[in-house]
């Protein structure tokens, strides 16, 4: 367990670091929340009501953001085949890899979110349901996208490319979180349904993420 | 004669010479009757009118859209667990398929809607998760066109195309799940008159066999030209 928590603050502490990135994702999400209003005019009354899905929106391409190098930057240096000599099963130390990517780059999404929800006219109540299904749903997005990410090592190729191929099978996560939010700002809908989904959603990329990302980094040995 | 035999693609080659002639015939002859069932011999609607014709190319295209996933997750099986060199062949060859049957799902059923439902489009469980299923389709050719290495390209969807095999159910169960605009199945529940039944039952044959005949094409296009590509390299090899 010490060396999967070890892997897990590595993670951490190299996205934090010079030629990291973690705080990038939130530089980003501002300004999704930001250029929004730009786009669709400053009426408060629509965005409090658009509000939770353009948090969800910027938090989702947040999360894509840095994907591609998760594990590629590891995998050129050596350090992955260093992890996987060390007797820790592959899946574990995908796990440990989203994790301390979450903890890095959607964490801070989740702080932000009842700030940010300040600048989209979102109510109280509002506020707490945003928060609380991005608390649930980030981890999701980011075990799906790392799927993704492992996909890139076998590929030897970034940027769009990842995008691309996670974005889809983000979209029932989107949509539970969203609802479960619209449920709580403009209703009549009840909140637990969509939220319980949610969680089912986040638990059930617990299993696939590591699964199939490790069956993705082992499709790439020669 | 099993699986295993036609694992070598000289085998496969001259097996599939023999058959896919036949394939291209039945195909035109189910299309065929099937269209003159479509148009002079069967009624219109008596709600929809003209447009219920419509049946007779939209479902059958949905359906062949999602039997060419589940074969390209059938052949994803076949390239991890067995290493079978034509599963890799089968996937790369039935993408394109695939997604020009769900081009044509998509389309045919937008055209339906505009004058039914009188929206080209909703955002309903149906529609939605097939409009899935046509990016991710797209995303899988994106991953065959970017690979450098066939053999690791082929593992890499195969990942992909089980992940994305959740989506089946969902498009099936979806109209059930989620009462919205789209109506469920009711061909096989008899809850569509016979009248109509002839040129459906002829045009789901001939898109079938029109997969087969494409897919078996298209793999063998694919083994030659393998074939030419490591010719080329023996000549360039023995010219240097």
């Amino acid at each position: 367990m010490s060396a999967f928590f070890a892997i897990v603050a590595q993670t951490v502490t190299l996205s934090f670091r010079i030629g990291g990135g973690a705080l990038v994702g939130l530089i980003f999400f501002l300004s999704v929340v930001i250029v929004v209003p730009f786009g669709v005019g400053p009426d408060l009354n629509l965005l409090s009501r658009i509000g939770p899905a353009i948090l969800w929106i910027g938090a989702l391409l947040a999360t894509l953001l840095g994907l591609d190098r998760l594990f590629q930057d590891d995998r050129d240096d050596g350090t992955l085949d260093q992890l996987r000599l060390s007797g820790l099963p592959l899946e574990a130390i995908v796990l440990a890899k989203a994790i301390g990517h979450w903890i890095a780059t959607g964490l801070p999404l989740v702080v932000a979110a009842p700030v940010f929800s300040l600048f989209l006219n979102i109510d109280p109540a509002g506020i707490g349901a945003v928060t609380l299904t991005l608390l649930i749903g980030t981890p999701g997005l980011t075990l799906i996208g790392t799927i993704g990410g492992a996909l890139m090592v076998a590929l030897r190729r970034g940027g769009m490319l990842v995008a691309v191929l996670v974005l889809p099978f983000t979209i029932p996560i989107l949509i539970f979180g969203v609802s479960a939010d619209n449920a709580v700002i403009v209703g009549p809908q009840p909140f637990t349904p969509p939220f319980l989904i949610l969680c089912a959603l986040t638990l059930f990329s617990f299993v696939i993420g590591p699964v199939a990302g490790a069956a993705a980094i082992r499709a790439s040995d020669d | 004669m099993g699986v295993a035999q036609l694992a070598n693609p000289t085998r496969f080659l001259s097996i599939s010479g023999k058959i896919l002639p036949w394939f291209w015939v039945v195909t035109a002859i189910l299309i065929a009757g099937g269209l003159y069932f479509a148009f002079p011999g069967s009624p219109p609607d008596a709600e929809m009118g003209e447009v219920v014709r419509l049946m007779y190319v939209h479902p059958p295209a949905a359906w062949l859209a999602m039997l060419c996933y589940a074969a390209m997750a059938v052949a994803a099986l076949g390239t991890l667990i067995w290493r079978h060199p034509l599963a890799d062949v089968a996937q790369k060859a039935a993408a394109p398929i695939g997604a020009a049957f769900t081009f044509l799902g998509l389309v045919t059923g937008m055209l339906w809607g505009q004058p039914t439902w009188g929206t080209w489009w909703v955002w309903d469980g149906r529609l939605t998760s097939f409009l899935v299923l046509f990016l991710m389709y797209l995303g899988l050719i994106a991953i065959w066109m970017t690979a450098s290495d066939q053999g690791r390209a082929a593992r890499i969807v195969s990942i992909l195309t089980l992940v994305g095999a959740v989506n089946i159910p969902i498009i099936h169960f979806s109209v059930e799940w989620w009462s919205t605009l789209h109506q469920p199945a009711g061909v096989l529940e008899g809850q569509t008159d016979a009248a109509f039944l002839p040129p459906m039952f002829l045009m789901l044959g001939g898109y079938t066999t029109l997969f087969v005949s494409l897919l078996l094409t298209r793999m063998r296009t694919e083994i030659l030209g393998r074939r030419l590509r490591t010719l080329q390299m023996q000549a360039a090899g023995a010219g240097a």
